[in-house]
């Protein structure tokens, strides 16, 4: 046997479980987002061209699922990278407990999101919760329903998500930052460079492309982000949080199991995120010179 | 431009100097070498005249006025690192221009000054390059731009040459030696390359273990050295350094007696110890084949560098000294010969102290 051979033997299981748990479903989930079709009925699919497109992109409820969705995706990344970035800059240089407080402050990041959402609920209780007490509202019928107001559910998702994930930032950026040899700002100081002329010309430069993976990585996520969202309000109160993935979700696995419909919406979550990524990459390229 | 003064400047990591108790003046466009082996304090020297490291205690004084605990951006240097320490995400022009920016020029005048010195230093053409994709030689001279765009009032380089190929680094030498002369910039250049100092250098400060252990000029430093570690360290091969005891004019070593002059009889018989006991140095130089001359010995080596030939002698079993013969002078291995030293080219040390003794003339 041949030494091609051998390797092929070698990587055929792989490629057969490839095949059979991610091409063939990506192939025939695009097949059928151009059919009708529903896993529980009975009858085959239909084959219905644009149509279903036609229906997510003409539709008012989608937009809105997709406003709702990039609304959050701005909102959340952005206090993110700032939350995540300012923490970096004062964990930077070390001092006494700073292991232990970088430690502490990164357990967030690593609970699962469905124990996170069940405790934030909690929080946010208007009766029980000490969120509002936090805020100062002592009176259970004028303070905040945080979850069950339309004009502040998606905010407190927001708030539970920069909770959880600015770690995460700040964990890239203190990686970036740490990666800056200290000669240049030696050099800097010989230049006379002030401190925020350091900052804008050294060290943004300097992190600027592990900051700009975080984000990425954020806002892929915001953009798919499900189980918080569905842990915390199901979507509701209304469609108030009803992000496109949790709408994904209903469509795909309630009531009528619109299996067709659903595939066509993940095609556009997908080339959505792919065009999302591609603006970043592009952006990294250039702070990578 | 600057005068610079060290008084009592010391240095302590933990409880090991770095730097022993240093003074020092550099004079208003001088150009001053801290030499001495690596690990001997020279970089921490220099920093701590940058203001990048804080002394352990001393005074710093810039034309008289104390600068001990400025930031090194108050102190009106430029500081050319070993590694070059430039900003690799920025242009070679945008590196140049940095000091410039940060004291907000205006931007005609940082074009003007940039291409100004881009064109001193012939890179003129790469500045739209990233300095990583600059060969060594290059990257420096992108260094000695940034530093020479501000006008400093002194220049502090850190073994500027110490990255660089052989080859290049006659060439840099020369160039920024042409640099000192035409900016008269007060430089303090640190190296561990003698050649480079004595090429360079209106005065040599030798530095080891911490300590000073001369500063004088190249001439003095190499002709009248004022300890043995001078004696040895500089030079190529450093001085012939014999152990000996003087007794009735004479230095009696293994191979012969070296005849002392009238001039230093006195000072050897006041200085030594009651044993007689000295060390007697003289340069490669100062030894020449006679078949008269007062020391005897056997060829060990010889070799051949180009414009003479280093004869290598033992005098000694396990004692070789080193003369510097005319190159068409050879001798085989093992060939017995003589050499007769140059007499006001011998220098005496004292061997417990170390030091050099000096003629009374020399000394007032
Ligand atoms: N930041 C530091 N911390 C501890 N020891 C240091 C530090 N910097 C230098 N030293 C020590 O101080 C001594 C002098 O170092 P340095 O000035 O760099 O020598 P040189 O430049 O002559 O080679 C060395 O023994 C070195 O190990
Ligand atoms: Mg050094």
């Amino acid at each position: 046997m041949s030494d091609t051979r051998i390797v092929q033997i070698f990587i055929l299981p792989t490629v057969i479980l490839l095949i059979c748990m991610n091409i063939f479903p990506l192939i025939y989930s695009l097949f059928l987002s151009f059919t009708r079709f529903s896993v529980i009925s009975d009858a085959p699919p239909e084959w219905v061209g644009l149509a279903n497109y036609q229906a997510i992109l003409t539709d008012p409820r989608f937009w809105n699922n997709f406003a709702i969705t990039g609304r959050y995706a701005l909102v959340s990344v952005a206090l993110q990278t700032i939350i995540g970035f300012g923490l970096a800059m004062l964990l930077r240089t070390k001092f006494k407990g700073s292991g232990i407080l970088t430690t502490l402050i990164l357990v967030p990041m690593m609970l699962s999101p469905i124990v996170v959402a069940v405790f934030w609920k909690l929080i946010f209780n208007p009766s029980a919760g000490i969120f509002n007490y936090l805020l100062g509202f002592t009176n259970i019928n004028t303070s905040p329903e945080w979850l069950g107001q339309t004009d502040l559910a998606l905010w407190a998702v927001v708030i539970v998500d920069v909770w959880m994930w600015s770690p995460f930032v700040m964990l890239l950026a203190l990686a970036g930052l740490s990666a800056i040899p200290d000669y240049l700002y030696e050099a800097a100081a010989i230049d006379r460079a002030s401190a925020w002329f350091q900052f804008r010309r050294i060290t943004l430069p300097q992190v600027m492309p592990l900051l700009l993976i975080a984000v990425l990585f954020r806002t892929i996520e915001a953009f798919k982000q499900f189980d918080l969202v569905m842990g915390l309000t199901g979507g509701g109160p209304g469609d108030a949080t009803e992000t496109v993935s949790i709408r994904l979700y209903k469509l795909a696995f309630q009531g009528q199991y619109d299996t067709g419909m659903s595939s066509a919406l993940a095609y556009v979550i997908l080339v959505i995120i792919i065009a999302v990524s591609n603006l970043y990459i592009r952006q990294l390229n250039k702070a990578r010179g | 431009m600057a005068t610079i003064n060290l008084r009592q400047v010391e240095k302590k990591f933990g409880s090991s100097y770095a730097v022993k108790p240093l003074d020092l003046t550099i004079k208003d466009g001088e150009f001053v070498t801290l030499l001495g082996p690596s690990g001997c304090g020279k970089t921490t020297t220099l920093r701590m005249i940058s203001g990048l490291e804080a002394v352990t205690s001393g005074q710093i004084l810039f034309d008289g006025q104390e600068v001990t605990w400025n930031h090194p951006s108050q102190r009106n240097i430029a500081f050319v690192f070993q590694f070059f320490a430039l900003y690799g995400h920025l242009t070679v022009r945008e590196n140049i221009a940095f000091p410039l920016q940060a004291e907000g020029a205006s931007r005609d005048e940082i074009k003007r000054r940039v291409l100004e010195v881009a064109q001193m230093l012939r890179i003129e053409h790469m500045l739209d390059k990233r300095p990583g994709s600059l060969s060594g030689g290059d990257q420096q001279r992108v260094a000695l731009a940034r530093a020479l765009v501000r006008r400093p009032a002194a220049f502090l380089m850190d073994e500027p040459l110490g990255a660089l190929d052989a080859e290049f680094r006659e060439g840099m030498r020369a160039e920024i030696k042409r640099l000192h002369i035409s900016q008269n910039a007060t430089t303090v250049y640190v190296t561990h390359d003698q050649v480079e100092a004595m090429a360079m250098s209106d005065r040599i400060v030798v530095m080891s273990n911490a300590e000073v252990q001369q500063a004088d000029t190249p001439t003095e430093i190499y002709h009248n050295p004022a300890n043995l570690f001078t004696a040895n360290f500089i030079g190529s091969p450093g001085m012939n350094l014999i152990a000996g005891e003087y007794r009735d004019g004479q230095v009696q070593v293994p191979g012969g007696a070296i005849p002392v002059d009238d001039g230093w009889r006195q000072v050897l018989a006041n200085g030594l110890d009651g044993d007689g006991k000295v060390i007697v140095g003289f340069r490669p130089e100062a030894a020449e084949v006679q078949p008269t001359g007062a020391l005897a010995g056997s060829v060990y080596a010889s070799d051949l560098h180009g414009g003479y030939s280093m004869l290598h002698v033992e005098i000694a079993p396990a004692q070789i000294i080193h003369a510097r013969v005319e190159r068409r002078v050879s001798f085989a291995i093992g060939d017995n010969l003589r050499l007769g030293i140059q007499p006001d080219m011998v220098r005496f040390f004292h061997p417990r102290t170390e030091k050099a003794f000096a003629k009374e003339e020399r000394r007032s």
